[in-house]
């Protein structure tokens, strides 16, 4: 019991001193120290309970009343900014109908449910607490040298730090309870406390635009939790347990729970950012850098996934199942094809963010053995991948004023370190022996023998328009134009600690992922299935971890070839001479300018966003009908 | 054996002439003569090409593209000057803005008469061209059994050539 | 144990025979639309005087980075099909090439010149296009035949191209993009597009172009092998039937080539993706419900 209590205890202590203590020092300190804790714990965490799945009963009442008061502190905190800051009504309303929901749960039915286990950890939620502490905690000391330069350099702006890291330290407390939970009541306080976070996050600013997106989150936020809501009465009144395990036990054993896990489901939508609530996600971008990575790779919407995840050994069959996994498909294609239009770094990054959380969503609706495998693994190299890209085009845009991607000419010679982490990063995120490629390939051997050809179809054509989009962000990185300015000036010691160790673990995933697969995924998924399978043959497995060997070792040993006579580039003879200009007209000089290809007419965001919404959005509502129907026996 | 003679590509660049040597240079790639016969391909890229076949006179516009060209193709490379403008300036030879024949801007190896040139003296011209590649490529293959750092300042064997042609005039 | 024995064999002999078989179909290829072109055409030998003579070239470079890159799409290319050869995973097959392709387009953007960069962007125009009917080969074979081991599907009780037509004309299709045939020679051709001038490997020259002739040669000794796979099962004499049309399609690609000048890049993604659609996956379909 001490170690999941100084867990989420930890992170909480240390958001209330940073909050108390608002000296610039003290802060630094405080972070760098709670961050090493943070980190350790969670290392702590999967040492002690790797391979040990435990089920941990609360003795007493004293969980369920703290449960209770944050419930009501966090609902009367949106309160607060809903009607008597913003008068924002109808968010209100959401907030007030699901707390009405659980109170009343709390005062009739909860009382005679008699609970077998408050907390779970098993493999999925340790490797959860891994990714959340270890990544978490690299983003909350990333964000000190960050946010100093951020304060710098737009002056406009409040200086709220002691309130961001704050929130930052109360995120991670509350992500870590509730991968841990499996008490619905207890998760779905944590699940309201990090809604509430990333409203106060994304409206750090508070410039207009921060504010109205900041409500956007919230909104779509609060409607899952009015779903959460929903399904835990649902449940108690249906089946007298709030306890995830017993959910999936009931749907293994074949009982009807499918509007239970529909409204879980759909409220891991509305986190997950899949279509079409990813607008919230999108919208999430106007905040500092490090709030959108660590909303994007480790905490919000991987708790969104999570609990998806956890629901796939009763996904599959049933209508849950066909609505997740349909609207999962949607999404990845639709979002992958939105992210080749746009130009500004972070939204391409965002896309793609949306379009893999939407694959992850695919295969846990799928709900096969192989699936839940793809599923999990996608979690943990996006984590870990798509934070690194974060912090680099965060990084990047503080040093040269802007984070459109056409900006970013010429880093592999202006900024060598860094653009080496984001070379890392794009790798990790889509090239064959890294991460995603062996994700894909699992998904597609899933889908198959799953028997739908439809997700088969998004799947190609949107692991081609993954291709596209990243290879073009490479190629741009990679473009080899000297210039005798090094522009990394300015990049704080911290930030660096953060890049670098997020590059190492990206490469060490890619590297012993087959022994993530082996000792983590595998058993628990043979505890969730009780059977056991490879799902991609070992040897596979080890031939692409070789692979990643080599790529990593190859730039090392080269180079030390013939010397070569270097030449200008061919521009049809009228090279200036330093490959940056050419004799135009009349003798002009010319710079020379390249800009990558968007295909707006074929894969604009508006056409995108608007198929993707509303083949989702009505494929939510007929499913939900359906499901509605099935269970009131309409 | 040297394959530098069984597999000229040539880059084909238009100075300032009246584009009758230049469809006599396309006509060479025409069933009727097909140089492809001879292993010859005109890429249009400097860095790929061995031959530089340059038609029209050098003028003060085109003087550094010209001079950019020969800069970019790799040793061993010659350079064929095809047509009367080519070699002299041709009529063009006191216009205002003219400076003379090619070998005013880079070194010429082969000079190819006519205006305009005939395919038939264009290929001839090309063939001529290969036995002075072949030179070359001995000559950078010599260069390139000396040491390493040597190499790099004296692998310019054109440059070598000339010299040494001009020492004997 | 002979079985690993056979399969070190065919790999050593794939790395050894397959530039010079790859060497000769392009000898064969320029020598066929010579004819084609009422020409004489050059000697059967010409791919391998090029290759030595860019061998031998003075080495050039616009920076050191490139030559790098080009040296990954070596690798992988003959990894991807040293994993064909030894009979092991065709998805692994794909995307070790997929691999490849990044490395290749790398290589043209890392020049920063204009022809390289618009070479790279068609190039991954081009990757885009025939990637999922790339997938969709790979899959249909899983389908039919239960499992993504080439050793599997070569000892088919069946000929798998009765059950997959769709798909072979969909890889069909595709191979003219990865031939570099017209109408698709969008981001480099061999013959004289002077409005891109080489595309991708306009920068690239000496020895690091010979590297990615040779990279071509085995590329495409392995793609022939992907229509041999339509064509094998267990019966003794369907190598015959394998190699014949693995020529005949190389033959009818080089005939398309002759015939069709190139297509803009709307036209070339849309009517591959078609095909994949229509061809790849209504046979994907039947794979899946009719079987």
């Amino acid at each position: 019991m001490s170690l999941p209590a100084l867990l989420t205890g930890v992170p909480l202590a240390a958001a209330i001193l940073v909050f108390c203590l608002r000296g610039n020092g003290s802060r630094n300190i405080i972070v760098k120290i709670a961050a090493a804790v943070t980190m350790a714990l969670s290392v702590a965490t999967g040492v002690t309970y790797f391979g040990h799945p435990v089920f941990i009963k609360s003795t007493g009442t004293m969980l369920s009343t703290v449960i209770m008061a944050v419930d009501v502190i966090a609902a009367l905190a949106i309160l607060y900014y809903t009607l008597v800051k913003f008068k924002k009504i109808w968010i209100a309303a959401l907030e007030l109908i699901q707390l009405g929901l659980i109170l009343w749960f709390e005062q009739g039915v909860g009382h005679s449910i008699r609970l077998s286990a408050d907390l779970a950890i098993d493999n999925l939620a340790v490797i959860m607490v891994l990714i959340a502490g270890i990544i978490g905690s690299l983003i909350a000391v990333f964000s000190l040298g960050y946010m100093e330069e951020f304060q710098k350099e737009h002056p406009e702006v409040e200086d709220r730090r002691p309130f961001f890291f704050f929130v930052i330290f109360l995120f991670l407390s509350a992500m870590f309870g509730l991968v841990i939970s499996n008490n619905l009541l207890i998760m779905y306080t944590c699940w309201e406390v990090t809604s509430f976070c990333s409203f106060l996050l994304i409206g750090y600013t508070q410039t207009e635009e921060a504010i109205h997106n900041s409500f956007k989150a919230l909104w779509m936020n609060l409607l899952g939790g009015v779903a959460f809501a929903l399904a835990i009465v649902w449940m108690g009144i249906e089946y007298e347990t709030v306890e995830l395990s017993m959910l999936i036990n009931l749907g293994r054993s074949a009982q009807p729970v499918e509007l239970a896990v529909a409204l879980l489901v759909f409220c891991g939508f509305t986190k997950a950012a899949m279509m079409p609530f990813s607008g919230w996600l999108l919208g999430a971008m106007v905040a500092p850098t490090p709030t959108s990575a660590l909303l994007h790779s480790s905490t919000m919407v991987k708790a969104g996934v999570f609990l998806i995840i956890k629901l796939c050994p009763v996904l599959g069959g049933n209508h849950a199942g066909l609505m997740t996994m349909f609207i999962g498909g949607a999404t990845f294609l639709f979002a992958s094809c939105a992210a080749i239009s746009q130009s500004d770094g972070k939204k391409v990054l965002a896309y793609s963010t949306i379009s893999n959380l939407g694959l992850i969503v695919c295969c846990a609706g799928i709900g096969s053995y192989e699936a839940a495998w793809t599923a999990i693994m996608i979690v943990v190299f996006h984590a870990v991948a798509k934070s690194l890209m974060f912090l680099s085009v965060g990084t990047a845009e503080q040093q040269l004023g802007s984070r459109n991607i056409e900006t970013f000419d010429g880093m592999f010679c202006s900024m060598p370190g860094l653009s080496l982490c984001m070379i890392i990063g794009i790798c990790g995120m889509f090239l064959a022996p890294f991460g995603m490629l062996i994700s894909k390939w699992a998904a597609m051997k899933a889908f198959v023998d799953a028997g739908h050809p439809l997700l088969l179809l998004v799947l190609v054509f949107g692991s081609s328009t993954t291709l596209f989009y990243w290879t073009k962000w490479l190629g741009k990185i990679t473009a080899y134009i000297p210039s005798g300015k090094n522009r990394e000036e300015g990049i704080h010691g911290v930030q660096w600690l953060a890049l670098r160790s997020l590059s190492a673990l990206t490469i060490i995933t890619c590297i012993l992922f087959p022994l993530v697969s082996q000792c983590a995924v595998i058993p628990y998924l043979e505890a969730a299935y009780q059977t056991s399978a490879d799902v991609i043959d070992r040897n596979n497995l080890l031939i692409m971890s070789m692979m990643v060997i080599l790529l990593v070792v190859l730039p090392l040993r080269f180079g030390k070839g013939r010397k070569k006579k270097l030449v200008v580039t061919n521009l049809a003879g009228e090279n200036s001479g330093d490959n940056l200009s050419y004799r135009g007209v009349a003798g002009q000089t010319v710079p020379v300018s390249l800009r990558n290809w968007y295909m707006e007419s074929w894969f604009g965001e508006a056409k995108m966003k608007l198929c993707g919404f509303i083949l989702c959005g009505s494929c939510l509502l007929i499913e939900f009908a359906i499901i509605c129907g099935g269970a009131f026996h309409v | 054996m040297s394959y530098i003679k069984k597999s000229p590509w040539l880059v084909h660049y238009d100075g300032s002439s009246c584009n009758g040597c230049d469809i006599e240079v396309l006509a060479c790639l025409t069933p009727l003569y097909d140089v492809e016969r001879f292993g010859i391909v005109n890429t249009g890229n400097p860095k790929h090409a061995d031959i530089f076949l340059v038609t029209g006179g050098v003028n003060a516009q085109n003087l550094p593209v010209v001079k950019q060209i020969y800069e970019q193709m790799p040793e061993p490379k010659v350079v064929i000057a095809v047509g009367a403008c080519a070699c002299t300036g041709g009529v063009f030879h006191d216009c205002y803005n003219m400076i003379g024949g090619m070998d005013k801007a880079i070194p010429v190896d082969v000079y190819v008469p006519g205006c305009a040139a005939r395919p038939e003296a264009i290929i001839d011209g090309v063939v001529k061209g290969l036995a002075v590649l072949e030179e070359k490529q001995k000559a950078v293959a010599v260069l390139a059994e000396r040491a390493e750092e040597e190499r790099e300042t004296v692998l310019e064997p054109t440059v070598a050539m000339h010299k040494q042609q001009e020492a004997k005039k | 144990m002979s079985e690993i024995v056979f399969n070190i064999i065919s790999g050593i002999a794939y790395l050894v025979l397959a530039p010079v078989v790859g060497g000769l179909l392009a000898g064969v290829d320029r020598k066929i639309s010579a004819r084609m072109q009422r020409r004489v055409g050059p000697p059967l030998l010409q791919p391998f005087y090029d290759f030595f003579k860019l061998w031998g070239k003075q080495p050039i470079a616009v920076n050191e980075a490139q030559s790098f890159y080009v040296f990954g799409f070596l690798l992988f290319v003959i990894i991807s099909g040293l994993f064909f050869f030894t009979q092991g995973d065709i998805l692994l097959v794909v995307f070790t090439l997929t691999m490849a392709s990044v490395c290749f387009i790398v290589a043209a953007y890392s020049s920063n010149s204009p022809f390289s960069q618009v070479g790279a962007e068609r190039e991954l125009v081009q990757t885009m296009a025939y990637e999922p009917m790339l997938l969709l080969v790979a899959l249909g074979f899983y389908l039919n035949c239960g499992s993504f081991s080439i050793e599997t599907i070569l000892n088919a009780p069946h000929m798998n191209f009765i059950y997959m037509p769709g798909i072979f004309v969909g890889l069909c299709y595709i191979l003219l993009i990865k031939f570099r045939k017209s109408p698709f020679d969008l981001s480099m051709s061999h013959e004289a597009h002077q409005e891109l001038i080489q595309g991708v490997v306009t920068e690239i020259s000496g020895r690091t172009l010979a590297l990615i002739e040779l990279a071509h040669w085995y590329e495409n000794v392995f793609l022939l092998g992907f229509v041999y796979l339509f064509f094998a099962w267990s019966a003794t004499w369907s190598p015959v039937l394998g190699l014949a049309m693995c020529a005949l399609t190389y033959f009818n690609d080089i005939l398309i080539d002759n015939c069709c000048s190139r297509v803009k890049w709307e036209h070339m993604l849309a009517s591959t993706w078609l095909v994949t659609l229509v061809a790849g996956f209504v046979n994907i379909m039947f794979l899946m419900y009719m079987r």
